[in-house]
């Protein structure tokens, strides 16, 4: 089971949790991604999330399919926000469950590094002193010839 | 024909807009197309000479060959998280 999506909404971390765990999986792996008050030392006041939605809905559950895959099939949820976040405010979650402990750590890992490397998705920084930039980022590799 | 070329972030403040369209010769690729945009002039010509592109939102390198229609978006480095 893998379910993903890309939301305007407010994230809840129950939801998502509810969509892994059950009797056969002993470990359950939860990460939340959230807004910090600073970034290169300017006290940052909030963050614009933009994406290229359709495409980021696409490439989130390639990435959710490709840790499942890691983890031996087993159940995966990824649920990234678009839009305007206060501090503190969940901008992802992800959340994993496998019989044993160490391939929920490392499925949970691989949604939110290949998130930073493909996912199609932007952020602005709004500063304390009322200034904005956009986040340096990674540029996106091109997809390998299937 | 005719590719769908959309802008996101910082491109789409630099060019002031989210899309435009292009004409290109049948079996252009998307360094033809990278290169069209550029040759129109200020301010196209701040799109970078390599940008990561996507196709019908798909990552895509420089040589992928274009299709009537396809929808081809300039992708600034990401930021996701």
């Amino acid at each position: 089971m893998v379910w993903s999506d890309v939301t305007t909404e407010p994230i809840e971390p129950g939801a998502v949790l509810g969509r892994v765990g059950g009797a056969s999986y002993g470990a359950v792996v939860l990460f939340l991604g959230t807004v910090r008050n600073t970034n290169d030392g300017r006290p940052v006041s909030g963050m614009e999330y933009h994406g290229y939605e359709a495409m980021a809905q696409e490439q989130l559950a390639v990435i959710v399919g490709e840790a499942s895959e890691i983890a031996g099939g087993a159940p995966v949820a990824a649920v990234h926000r678009l839009g305007t976040l206060a501090l503190g405010e969940i901008s992802v979650a992800i959340a994993v469950s496998t019989p044993h402990r160490a391939s929920a750590f490392e499925a949970s890992r691989h949604v939110i590094e290949e998130i930073k490397k493909r996912l199609p998705v932007w952020k602005k920084e709004h500063y304390v002193d009322g200034r904005t930039d956009w986040v340096k980022g990674i540029q996106p590799a091109p997809e390998t010839a299937p | 024909m005719t590719v769908r070329v959309l802008f996101f972030a910082a491109h789409r403040e630099l060019l002031g807009t989210s899309e435009t369209t292009v004409d290109l010769p049948d079996g252009a690729t998307v360094g033809e197309l990278v290169q069209t945009l550029r040759a129109r002039g200020a301010p196209w010509d701040l799109i970078p000479s390599r940008p990561a592109v996507a196709v019908n939102r798909r990552y895509a390198d420089g040589s992928h060959t274009l299709g009537n229609g396809d929808e081809v978006a300039m992708i600034p480095p990401v930021a996701g998280g």
